[in-house]
């Protein structure tokens, strides 16, 4: 208790203006921010792995499996920051005994559960079973065991068999999309639907939360593809980025019509809390959401890859600026986040005043534990590279098995 | 054993039987329970109806008379003292608030610690066209949308129109606080549970009147019935004009201000 005390009382000298005194603690901190993020990254990132098998891009096919086991790294991860967040995480399964029926939040463990199991994992399991039978088959020892029970100790690899892979494969894809779609838009909808917070309250809002979220998602494959790749001692297939990028554009585009949408809706219907956003806006969001957001990492990038694709430019700076575009992006969709979640909650519900957020450092909601959460998916995704390796080399065509693993 | 009882025994402890009971029982797992705590409430008058108060036989609301109030905070004492409310400036289950309006239009609008100790003076008295003070609470809503975006049901209507926390549901997530439009709502520091306002319940469901109607030294508050006609708060709602707080939202509070001023929100 003291440390919360300890925590807001300099805060009281950072108040502008009139806030109702219970809002002087900032309640959902850099871990809700951080949350969103997250689930953005792993819709972003099936819905490029969707665009290989239903919209059959076949340049990047390379990112398939990349984008399903990052999609699986951040989803795991995904609840963590929630878990850490609540007053009571000991109570938190609750939530699937008894959900409040007409509660967004109460259908998060619903729609996660609903990704994981049904659609993600699936899709994983389908599209790796004969790869992993033919593993487990070459291998000795526990990765032999490992490959067998991730397989389910299923054996058949006739072509019958594995043609039904591919079609469940198909099948999930086609479920996958709307799901991943669900669980984005759905924390869209849980800032969105709060009416009280004229910041937050905006039909657009889940609208908005899924472009950014694949936005954010092709750019994470991207920067994941140009990492991975040289330091696996291999060649960046330059078509498939120059696709990847493709994407990434048009997805910005989107994202940013939808953006400027909003914003100009805002200003012209120019309702009761006009005058407090405005303030809000070019006072202390100016930075996190004008610089960094929007010109940091909206329009450079855009300018970057508009170039890119306008002007004839060698394949070494064609990765440079991909890369570097990529790295703006995802410092914009935090930023992003963080405009949504904290800026919804610097000013007062009255209307009169804003208050400030210290981020601290240690301690739960610190800026460590959400480091920490940040790079464990890394940590994951490098795990799952071991256990089910996404790179072409791994796969074993059809025919006789080679021997690489 | 005939064989009329083993056939019978058969079919009550036999394999089949066995399988179809496993069947049921696993089956069962699958059935979430919907068991929130706005059900368990359903069973609530039955331990409350023992102390001798039915919840359904009341519906309660507050009217607040802007022009009594004198700003002198004793019911944010009050409330503080009975509720064991943390005493730090943060935390409020009721607050005064002061609108001054300033020559020129201005208009200045400040709670100095919730006005547990009133008011200070801070401005030149001549440049102050008009003032009032405003004393706040939850509104307890008749369409709360706390109530709506709980999780886990641990905030919920009583039949008698107060809006509750079940402190061992609450999970701690915050989302009823942002939901309130009203600021309403904090996280206790110690429970780190959600908390507001209860118009007393523990008062009020032994026939007490809340403890800030109770300290009011001008009775600007009144506390009572919303549907028995010979109740002072109707009395209230008939003999002034009355206003509530963010009506566009549509939360339809039971919080009734009598000379609520436009600069209130």
């Amino acid at each position: 208790m003291e440390s919360v005390v300890e925590h807001l009382l300099p805060r009281l000298k950072e108040i502008t203006g009139f806030i109702y005194p219970n809002e002087i603690e900032l309640h959902w901190s850099i871990l809700v921010v951080v949350y969103p993020y997250i689930t953005g990254l792993v819709a972003g990132a099936f819905i490029l792995a969707s665009l290989v098998k239903v919209f059959k891009v076949k340049e990047v096919q390379p990112t398939y499996r990349l984008s399903l086991l990052t999609a699986l790294a951040f989803l795991l991860v995904a609840p963590l920051p929630l878990l850490a967040h609540l007053g009571h995480p000991e109570k938190s399964f609750e939530i699937f005994l008894t959900p409040n029926k007409q509660s967004a939040m109460a259908m998060f463990g619903f729609v996660y559960a609903w990704y994981l199991m049904a659609v993600l994992l699936l899709e994983i399991w389908f599209d790796y079973r004969r790869d992993i039978i033919l593993w487990a088959q070459e291998e000795t020892g526990p990765r032999k065991w490992l490959h067998k029970v991730l397989s389910l100790f299923s054996s058949d690899i006739s072509e019958r068999a594995v043609r039904f892979d591919r079609k469940a494969v198909q099948a999930v894809t086609i479920i996958g999309i709307p799901s991943a779609f669900l669980l984005h838009g759905y924390v869209g909808f849980i800032f969105g639907s709060v009416k009280a917070n004229p910041w937050w309250s905006s039909v657009l809002m889940p609208i908005v939360f899924l472009f950014s979220a694949i936005v954010s998602g092709i750019a994470l494959v991207l920067l994941i593809y140009m990492i991975a790749t040289p330091m696996r001692s291999k060649q960046i297939d330059m078509d498939c980025l120059d696709k990847l990028a493709g994407f990434l554009f048009y997805a910005m585009i989107v994202d940013f019509s939808l953006e400027t949408l909003d914003f100009i809706h805002r200003i012209y219907e120019s309702e009761e809390s006009i005058e407090i956003l405005s303030e809000l806006v070019s006072g202390k969001l100016f930075v996190s959401l004008v610089v960094i957001q929007l010109l940091i990492g909206m329009i450079v990038p855009l300018v970057a890859i508009a170039l890119v694709k306008l002007f004839r430019t060698p394949a070494e700076l064609r990765r440079l600026l991909y890369f570097v575009s990529a790295l703006l992006v995802q410092v914009g969709i935090f930023s992003t986040r963080w405009n949504v979640v904290i800026g919804g909650q610097l000013f007062s519900k009255s209307l009169r005043g804003l208050t400030a957020y210290k981020m601290s450092i240690v301690g739960v909601e610190g800026l460590l534990v959400s480091i920490a959460i940040l790079v464990l998916p890394f940590l994951i995704l490098l795990a799952l590279f071991k256990i089910l390796p996404p790179w072409k080399e791994a796969r074993h065509e059809f025919g006789p098995p080679t021997g690489s693993g | 054993m005939n064989q009329a009882a083993k056939i019978e025994n058969r079919k009550r402890y036999g394999r089949r039987s066995f399988v179809k009971k496993l069947l049921f029982a696993v089956a069962s797992l699958l059935v979430p329970r919907f068991l929130a705590a706005s059900d368990k409430l359903k069973e609530a008058p039955v331990w409350i109806l023992a102390g001798a108060y039915n919840p359904n036989e009341h519906y309660w609301g507050m009217g607040i008379d802007i022009s009594k109030c004198i700003g002198c905070g004793r019911c944010v004492e009050a409330c503080k003292v009975e509720n064991q409310v943390p005493r730090d400036p943060f935390f409020f289950r009721t607050w005064v608030e002061r609108y001054r309006i300033m020559e020129g239009g201005e208009v200045a609008v400040d709670s100095p610690n919730g006005a547990i100790k009133s008011f200070g003076n801070d401005r030149e008295e001549k440049d102050i066209v008009r003032s009032f003070f405003v004393p706040k609470l939850c509104n307890h809503c008749d369409t709360p949308p706390c109530v709506q975006v709980c999780p886990v049901g641990a905030t919920f209507k009583s039949p008698d129109g107060v809006i509750l926390v079940d402190a061992e549901y609450c999970i701690g997530c915050r989302y009823c606080i942002q939901a309130c439009p009203y600021g309403a709502r904090f996280l206790h520091p110690e429970t780190r549970t959600a908390e507001k306002c209860t118009f007393c319940y523990h008062r009020i469901s032994k026939g007490l009147a809340p403890a800030c109607v109770e300290a009011c030294p001008t009775q600007a508050r009144v506390f009572g019935e919303l549907r028995k006609k010979a109740s002072p708060l109707q009395r209230f709602l008939r003999m002034n004009k009355v206003g509530i707080l963010k009506p566009s939202l549509n939360t339809e509070p039971k919080v009734y201000y009598a000379d609520l001023d436009m600069e209130v929100n």
